[in-house]
């Protein structure tokens, strides 16, 4: 299955883009699409957090990942 | 719940975001003020860049909020935050938390400024003379 994720802050510039596509097995989890990621950009795997949301929040390991879902690359965040 | 939140590209007005807190019923209104310093660790900053992941980010401002409410006997908490382009001395969060006496405010305040540090989706680039940092980005 084709998934949009949401880039942003310091990730939309590694990645390139405010959104990119990933094209990843049905039932992929949220730890399985963050090592899929880092393979296609290590530059994520240097961060010193690196975290996926799902459907805005933030997602676990274990999450599962489906068709429509909204993704997004959460690299560490600095508001304040 | 009494709360308020808001995320504008535009300058934070302090004066709306305490008045959205006041109450007959509060003894005390905690406020807490963030601003763009000049400098860090001993690098001019010409100015800072917030960028949002905005639903998520309301969502979870919502969560501090609730939080909060569940933590501390609270009146009102209204919490704004900038995004855009900021110059040096520019408010870019501003935090008002009412409360009957005041140690819950200053201490619901304190907890809101702290999780939005680590959990809220928003993200500032510093612009120095030479260069420009993802702040907390890499270890």
């Amino acid at each position: 299955m084709k998934i949009k994720i949401l880039t942003f802050g310091i990730a939309r510039e590694i990645c390139g883009g405010s959104s990119i596509q990933a094209d990843v097995p049905e039932g992929t989890t949220a730890a399985a699409l963050k090592h899929h990621l880092a393979q296609q950009f290590p530059r994520l795997a240097g961060l010193a957090s690196f975290l996926l949301a799902v459907n805005e929040e933030f997602a676990a390991d274990d999450t599962l990942i489906h068709p429509g879902d909204e993704v997004a690359i959460i690299p560490p965040v600095s508001g304040g | 719940m009494n709360l308020f939140l808001k995320l504008s590209d535009t300058p934070l007005d302090i004066h709306s975001c305490i008045r959205e807190v006041e109450s007959p019923s509060c003894g005390g209104i905690d406020v807490f003020i963030g601003t763009v310093r000049d400098a860090t660790q001993g690098k001019r900053v010409l100015r800072l860049e917030f960028e949002a992941y905005e639903k998520m980010a309301l969502k979870e401002m919502r969560h501090i909020a609730e939080k909060a409410f569940e933590r501390w006997p609270l009146q009102a908490f209204s919490m704004h935050h900038r995004t855009g382009v900021l110059a040096v001395g520019e408010v870019a969060v501003i935090i008002a938390v009412s409360a009957a006496h005041r140690a819950a405010a200053f201490d619901a305040c304190r907890f809101a400024i702290d999780t939005l540090k680590e959990s809220v989706p928003i993200w500032k680039k510093e612009v120095f003379e030479d260069g420009e940092v993802w702040v907390a980005a890499h270890p």
